[in-house]
Order: C-alpha cells, then sequence, then structure tokens
C-alpha cells in the first residue's frame, strides 16, 4: 500500500454538517511555505457557535489551517496560498481586506501563554485602547467583563495593576483569553492552548472553552484526543496536510468512516 | 584498573584534571583587573588630590658652591636622586671622593616675578637648617602663580593703615572686600556687557541682513539704528558703573617681605590681584581640610587662569558633559530607528547582512577618522552650505561653517551609532516572537505592535547602547580637536542671552584640557598636579553620566522583566 494512494482523499468527506449555521467555508485551500506544500485541498465549512477540534499527528498542517483564519501565515516568509477562505460569506483573502480589522473579529490564543510585560489590566485593555477606547470608565467595564467571561476575575481582581508576568501558566492563559474576548471577537482559534499547562489548569481552560462556546465559534487545535472529544462538537482530523475526515465528534471517534482516521484515535500511529 | 586505583597517573595530572588551576587562573586574572582599576584612580586621585592640601612652608638655608650661605621659602614639592656625574657635569661642582649619589629636594619657591621660575633644586647634602616661619604667607594671585612673604603693612590710598596689632585680621577683612568687588566686575563684564555685544552683534548682523536682501529702507535703518543707540546708552551706564569699580577695588594695597635669591626684600601688591592668602604653617589640621575642600570647590567652579595652569576648570566640565548629552540625544533615535528598520522592517537577505557587517565595523574605524569626516563634511560642506542659506548676513566670519559643539556631537554620534544599533537589534532579536503575534492578533498593526510593546520591551537594550556610547564618547579627544574643542572659550555653550543654547559655539573639554595642560602649558611643572586632578575629574564625569543611564536601564528592566521567562 503506497502512502501516496492511502492520502487521496474525496472532497466529499469533509461534509456539510446538516442543521448548523455556517460560519467559516474553507474551499480548495492550498498552502506552500516556499516550495514545500503544507495543506492539500482542505475543504470544510465550520459551523457557528461549536467548538470544532483539530487533531492529527505533529507536522499534520492543523496549526498550519488554523492560523489561515486571521492571517497569521501571512508574516511568515515565503508562505503563498491558494483557494478560498470566508468568513460569514466574506472572503478574507480579499484584496480590500483590513487584515487588522479582521484580526479583531477573528481572536487566537496561542500555545504558550503570552501575556505583555505590563500590568493586568493593561493587557485586558490591550485591544480596546487599539481600537481608540480610552474612557476609564468604559474600559474599566469590559476589562472586568472580559476577565469574568475568562473565569479569573476572582483571582486577580485585588491585583489588576501588579505585572501579568508575576501570574501562574495557567493563569497566564485565561488571562490570555481574557483579553482575546475583550475586543469581542466573533470567532477565537485556540492552537493548543492547554498543552503547556499542568492537568487542573487545563481542567479550568476546558470548563472555560465550554461556557464561551455560547457566544463565540470556536476553532481549537489540540494533540490531546480525549481534549478533542471532551470540549468539542466537531471534530476534524488531518493528516500530512489533507483533511481526512471531518464531522461530529461523537460520530468521529466512535465511527470513523476513514481507516487513517480510526488508526489514529487507536492509537496505531502518532 | 579499579575507579579507586589512579596510581597511573601523576600528581600533576591529577591536579590539572581536576580544575583547580583553572580557578586559580581565573580568580587571578580577575584580582589583576581589580587592582589595575583601583591602582589607577588611587594614583591619580592622589596625586590630583594632592594638590589641594595646603602644605606647610620651609624656610631652608643651605651652603652654596662657593661656601655663601643662602636661604629660600617655599613649599616641598619632590625628592629625587641623581648621580654624581650628572650633578658635577651640571653644576661644574666637584663632589667630595666618598660620596656617590645627590638627593635633590624640588622646591615651589614661587615669586615668580621676581627670581623668574617657580621652583629650585636645592641638594640635600648642602641643607644646614630648615625652619618653618609662623607668619609667612602663600597668596596666590591672578598672575605670576604664588607668592611667599611676610605681611608687613597694609595702605589704603598710598596712605599707611594703622591696624591695632592685628595686621592680618585686617588684611583679611580688606581682602574680603576686594574679592568682592572683584566678582561684581566679572559679572559685569561677563554678563551685562556680554549681554549688550551680543544684542549690538545680532543688530549689526539684521542690517547686514536687510542689505543683502535690498530692503535697507531709510525707516529700518532708522530702526535699527535706534535699538543701537539704545544699547549703547546702557553699555555707557555699565561702562561707568565698572570704572567706579575699578576705582574702589585699586584702593588698597599690601606689603610683604619676601626672600629672593637670599636676599630679605619688600614687595607691594595691590589686593586687586590677590586671589587668596594662608598661612599654612598656622593652621591646624581640621583648618586645613576646610581649606582643602575651599580649593577642591573652586577647581570645579572657576574658570581658567594663566594658560589654563591655574584657577579652575569648570567650563571644561560643563562642555563635556553638554556635548555628551547632545550626542546622546542625537545618537539614540537614530540609532534606533536604523536598528528597527534592519531589524523588523528590512527582508533579511544578504543585502541586509552586508549592511549590518559595515555597520559592525564602523565601531571598529579609528576616532580621528570620524573628525576628518567631521571636519570635512559637516562643518565645511554642512555648516558651509547652510551659512551660505541662512548665516549670509555674518560673512565673511562663519557662523556654522566653522568648528562647534553641534558639529563635535554630530560627528560623535556618527562614531557610536553602530554601538546603539547592534545593542538595540540584539534588544529587538530577543522579545519572542509569541509576543508580537500576541499583539498582531489582537488587531494591532506592525508599527502599534512596534510602538506599544515591542519598544518598551527592548528599551533596556536601548539603554544599554547608550551607555557605551556614552563611554565611548565621553573619553574621546582626538576627533574633537577637529570639530570644536579649544584650549579656552570665551563663552559657554550656554547661557542668558537668547535662544540660551549656542550650538555653533566652541567649547572646552576636559580630555583635551588634560592634553593641554600636561603639554602645551608654558609652566609644565606647576601644571602637573592638575593633569592627575583633571583626569581623575573626566573618569568621575563618566562615571556619573553612566551611573544615571544605568540606573534608568535597571528601572526598565525591571518593568519589562518579560525577557527572563
Amino acid at each position: 500500500m503506497s502512502p501516496k494512494a492511502t492520502l487521496d482523499i474525496p472532497a466529499e468527506t469533509a461534509a456539510i454538517p446538516e442543521g448548523e449555521n455556517i460560519k467559516i467555508e474553507v474551499r480548495d485551500l492550498n498552502l506552500f511555505y516556499s516550495e514545500k506544500q503544507a495543506l492539500h485541498d482542505v475543504n470544510m465549512d465550520v459551523p457557528e457557535k461549536k467548538v470544532t477540534a483539530f487533531i492529527g499527528p505533529s507536522g499534520c498542517g492543523k496549526s498550519t489551517l488554523l492560523r489561515c483564519f486571521n492571517r497569521m501565515n501571512d508574516l511568515v516568509d515565503g508562505v503563498r496560498m491558494e483557494g478560498s477562505i470566508c468568513l460569514s460569506g466574506q472572503d478574507i483573502f480579499a484584496p480590500a481586506v483590513d487584515v487588522a480589522e479582521l484580526r479583531r473579529q477573528v481572536g487566537m490564543v496561542f500555545q504558550k501563554p503570552n501575556p505583555f510585560p505590563k500590568s493586568i489590566y493593561e493587557n485586558v485593555a490591550y485591544g480596546l485602547r487599539l481600537q481608540g477606547l480610552n474612557k476609564r470608565h468604559i474600559l474599566d467595564e469590559r476589562v472586568e467583563w472580559a476577565l469574568k467571561s475568562a473565569a479569573i476575575w476572582d483571582e486577580v481582581k485585588d491585583r489588576l495593576d501588579d505585572n501579568a508576568m508575576g501570574l501562574s501558566g495557567g493563569q497566564q492563559q485565561r488571562l490570555v483569553i481574557a483579553r482575546a474576548i475583550a475586543i469581542k471577537p466573533e470567532v477565537l482559534l485556540l492552537d493548543e492552548p492547554a498543552s503547556a499547562l499542568d492537568p487542573i489548569s487545563t481542567l479550568k481552560i476546558e470548563e472555560l472553552i465550554y461556557e464561551l462556546k455560547s457566544d463565540y465559534t470556536i476553532l481549537i487545535v489540540t494533540h490531546n484526543m480525549q481534549q478533542a472529544a471532551r470540549v468539542s462538537d466537531y471534530t476534524a482530523f488531518m493528516y500530512m496536510g489533507d483533511l481526512v475526515e471531518f464531522g461530529s465528534t461523537d460520530r468521529l471517534f466512535t465511527n470513523p468512516k476513514e481507516k487513517q482516521t480510526e488508526d489514529y484515535i487507536t492509537g496505531r500511529y502518532g | 584498573m579499579s575507579i579507586i586505583d589512579r596510581k597511573d597517573q601523576s600528581a600533576f595530572s591529577l591536579w590539572w584534571k581536576s580544575g583547580n588551576p583553572m580557578i586559580w587562573i581565573n580568580a587571578g586574572a580577575v584580582s589583576i583587573s581589580l587592582i589595575m582599576v583601583f591602582g589607577l584612580l588611587g594614583l591619580i586621585a592622589a596625586r590630583g588630590g594632592g594638590h589641594f592640601w595646603p602644605k606647610e612652608i620651609l624656610s631652608i638655608e643651605y651652603k652654596q658652591a662657593d661656601g655663601s650661605v643662602s636661604s629660600s621659602v617655599g613649599e616641598w614639592i619632590d625628592t629625587d636622586v641623581i648621580s654624581k656625574i650628572r650633578y658635577e657635569e651640571s653644576t661644574g661642582e666637584i663632589l667630595p671622593e666618598n660620596m656617590r649619589d645627590v638627593e635633590r629636594w624640588m622646591i615651589k619657591v614661587g615669586n615668580r616675578d621676581q627670581s623668574g621660575a617657580d621652583f629650585q633644586w636645592i641638594s640635600k647634602f648642602q641643607i644646614q637648617k630648615i625652619t618653618r616661619p609662623e607668619q609667612v604667607v602663600a597668596v596666590e594671585r591672578t598672575e605670576w602663580g604664588t607668592l611667599f612673604g611676610e605681611l608687613k603693612s597694609l595702605s589704603e590710598k598710598g596712605v599707611p593703615v594703622k591696624a591695632d596689632g592685628d595686621l592680618w585680621a585686617e588684611f583679611e577683612l580688606r581682602l574680603d572686600r576686594t574679592i568682592e568687588l572683584r566678582d561684581a566686575i566679572r559679572s559685569l563684564e561677563k554678563k551685562e556687557i556680554g549681554r549688550v555685544n551680543y544684542q549690538l552683534e545680532k543688530l549689526r548682523l539684521e542690517r547686514r541682513g536687510l542689505e543683502l536682501d535690498k530692503n535697507d529702507t531709510p525707516e529700518n535703518l532708522k530702526e535699527i539704528a535706534l535699538k543701537e543707540a539704545e544699547q549703547q546708552k546702557i553699555y555707557k551706564v555699565i561702562q561707568d558703573k565698572l570704572a567706579s569699580l575699578n576705582h574702589q577695588i585699586e584702593r588698597d594695597k599690601a606689603s610683604f617681605e619676601i626672600v629672593n635669591a637670599g636676599q630679605l626684600k619688600i614687595v607691594e601688591l595691590p589686593l586687586s590681584v590677590i586671589v587668596g592668602a594662608i598661612k599654612p604653617n598656622l593652621m591646624s589640621s581640621t583648618e586645613k581640610l576646610g581649606e582643602y575642600f575651599v580649593n577642591l570647590y573652586h577647581f570645579m567652579v572657576d574658570d581658567p587662569r594663566e594658560a589654563n595652569t591655574e584657577g579652575g576648570i569648570f567650563p571644561a566640565i560643563f562642555g563635556t558633559i553638554m556635548m555628551v548629552l547632545l550626542m546622546t540625544v542625537m545618537v539614540t533615535p537614530f540609532g534606533v530607528i536604523a536598528a528597527v528598520y534592519l531589524r523588523e522592517y528590512a527582508t533579511q537577505g544578504p543585502m541586509i547582512r552586508m549592511i549590518r557587517i559595515a555597520v559592525n565595523n564602523l565601531a571598529g574605524v579609528p576616532s580621528i577618522v570620524y573628525g576628518v569626516f567631521g571636519l570635512g563634511f559637516f562643518v565645511y560642506f554642512l555648516g558651509g552650505n547652510i551659512d551660505d542659506l541662512f548665516f549670509s548676513a555674518a560673512k565673511p566670519a562663519p557662523t556654522l561653517g566653522t568648528p562647534g559643539i553641534m558639529w563635535a556631537a554630530l560627528t560623535l554620534a556618527i562614531m557610536t551609532v553602530p554601538v546603539v544599533i547592534v545593542s538595540t537589534e540584539e534588544g529587538l532579536t530577543r522579545i519572542p516572537r509569541s509576543i508580537r503575534e500576541g499583539s498582531l492578533a489582537l488587531g494591532a498593526t506592525r508599527f502599534e505592535t512596534l510602538r506599544k510593546v515591542i519598544l518598551p520591551m527592548a528599551s533596556p537594550s536601548i539603554m544599554t547602547g547608550v551607555i557605551l556610547a556614552i563611554a565611548r564618547a565621553a573619553g574621546e579627544v582626538a576627533p574633537l580637536m577637529l570639530v570644536g574643542v579649544v584650549k579656552l572659550a570665551p563663552d559657554l555653550p550656554m547661557d542668558g542671552n537668547f535662544p540660551f543654547v549656542h550650538l555653533e559655539r566652541k567649547f572646552m573639554h576636559l580630555g583635551f584640557h588634560i592634553y593641554d595642560v600636561g603639554f602645551q602649558s608654558p609652566n609644565v611643572e606647576v601644571a602637573r598636579p592638575l593633569v592627575y586632578a583633571t583626569s581623575f575629574l573626566l573618569v568621575l564625569v563618566i562615571i556619573f553620566l553612566n551611573l544615571a543611564v544605568i540606573l534608568m536601564r535597571n528601572r526598565l528592566r525591571e518593568r519589562y522583566r518579560a525577557m527572563e521567562n
């Protein structure tokens, strides 16, 4: 069995889930790092206000795909893209698109917590200030709301002026989530948000994702299949730049259609 | 071979392997460095600082070659031993057979106006008697150096003053009055007349400017003439005041009995030439300490006198600090902007690599080359053209087309910009990619990210660059000699005349002052302690400037300590 044959996935596998509003449509997405192709003809529809998880072995392109949604790949030298991604029906690669505005609508949280070396308050207010919000009482309100939404308010409310670098890793990651939701994005991209955290912090983050999905369309990349099964409504399995299978989490984990998916979730490779 | 049995290896080999010799070598290197630094500072501090301590005055009786007895009064400065042969050759005397070396004392006898020299060598074997006369006074004068002698009488307008026993108290009282008057005269000359001159020069330039613009209508000229007349009137008033003060200051005179070539002699001095007078042989240690600090204070705040060999070095301290600050103000934004382009905006490739190598190599260009560049490009080309465009009224006298503090600061800024670029770039590279992405993901543009996150985080590194730049620039002398430093600047580059900061003026610099006093002065022996004292002050100024920036950097580090994790 040549690997090439198994990788030739029909586009139909990336089925549109039924009865859902579609937030993001990905069509024939190819991505190249200079010579090397990192994504092959990805087609998928991401449902609104649901959690969609991306799983797959290291280097399969799931983070690369996630970074397409807010055009973070633009920052990498020598990246070339083909195809289209539509956010609420609008092509995000269109020349008229303001990338900064796109990133306000599509927030992102990274693998390692990356708070700025500023106070806790200023970290959350950063995105708001960028939008020209400078009135103290509006900022206060939004910062409190964001910190409460990220379930960290009780831990930091007495030390908002302390440096954010003094928080623990898990607190920092929830602070970063608060920072991302403070500007009220429509979509939240989470790139392995719990991989650098201890089990208790991971649990808190997972609970938080569960809370947030009523207001946001969440896309999460994870190495951890149990986590994907716990938090997500839909799961996409990727392998070597291909979207192998996409469907509801329950179905994909209990009754995978593709042999590769089955092999991966049963731990036969990875 | 068991793991315990190491008999096959020699003791030395074991000792070498243990790493102990390396620790000793490292510790030794550090100790030697420390000893060198403190030794250097200690030497210049001791040599320079000793100059300000009031020394006791000796009266020495000695036998001359012809057998006659002479005497000298002065301060012991140095002892030196020369060979018998050299002594015999230089003096023509024949010394007894059993003598091998001759110990000589160098005595500062002062009274240069009488004897023609400040110093006298006296061979120790000739000395017969040393006394410490209590009443002898060391008089510091505005010219001719120090006078050693005993105060004999005072006179006011040629009439002897009857002091009831305490002539010295009377003298000190009158000296205080004279010093007050002298300060008043100096302040008039420097500030008031300086201001009038400045205004007159401005009016002259204004008139010349009108002529050049073909705008010299009678009305305009009349207006200027009116202003000029006004300034002349002010000048007249100041002149009268000055004349009266000058008359007053000449009132008192003092007579001193001095020893010149072994003979007693009376010398009359007007009090107006006396800067200060003390009786060191009567002073207690605490009084001497007080006098020491007074001397030190005057050294730091006074203007130089007598071709820089006397007086203070205030203009040099001021010029050094102002030049370095100006340079910092120029080099920091320039270097940071260049580094930001190289690191943040430019596409990294062979071109940028080459530019980076070129920038790094600029730091290795000898400083005098920058001086030549500054003179050729900044002073003659840039300054000359600016003069043609904006200061044509002053021509042929150049305004910016001549060396000045601005060009000096700019030349040093060019010289030090590589260190600022290199350390800023280093700081920018150290900022984790995740922080940039975090900001961009929140909808910040690259510029916003740079301004609000990256530059604040890189600020400690920028400060490191500034520290290195200051350290290099403050000690530089060679290029400055070409682009603006002078032996004696009549005015400070900052004063009370609008626009207060005069960047076109020439200035004095501690480094050049050391060179000038040490090697170019007419009286090297007198000036030598000043070389040490000035060196010590230069080091202090650099330490002070660096400490200020280091403190700033540490505060910034405290604030942006994100990079640590």
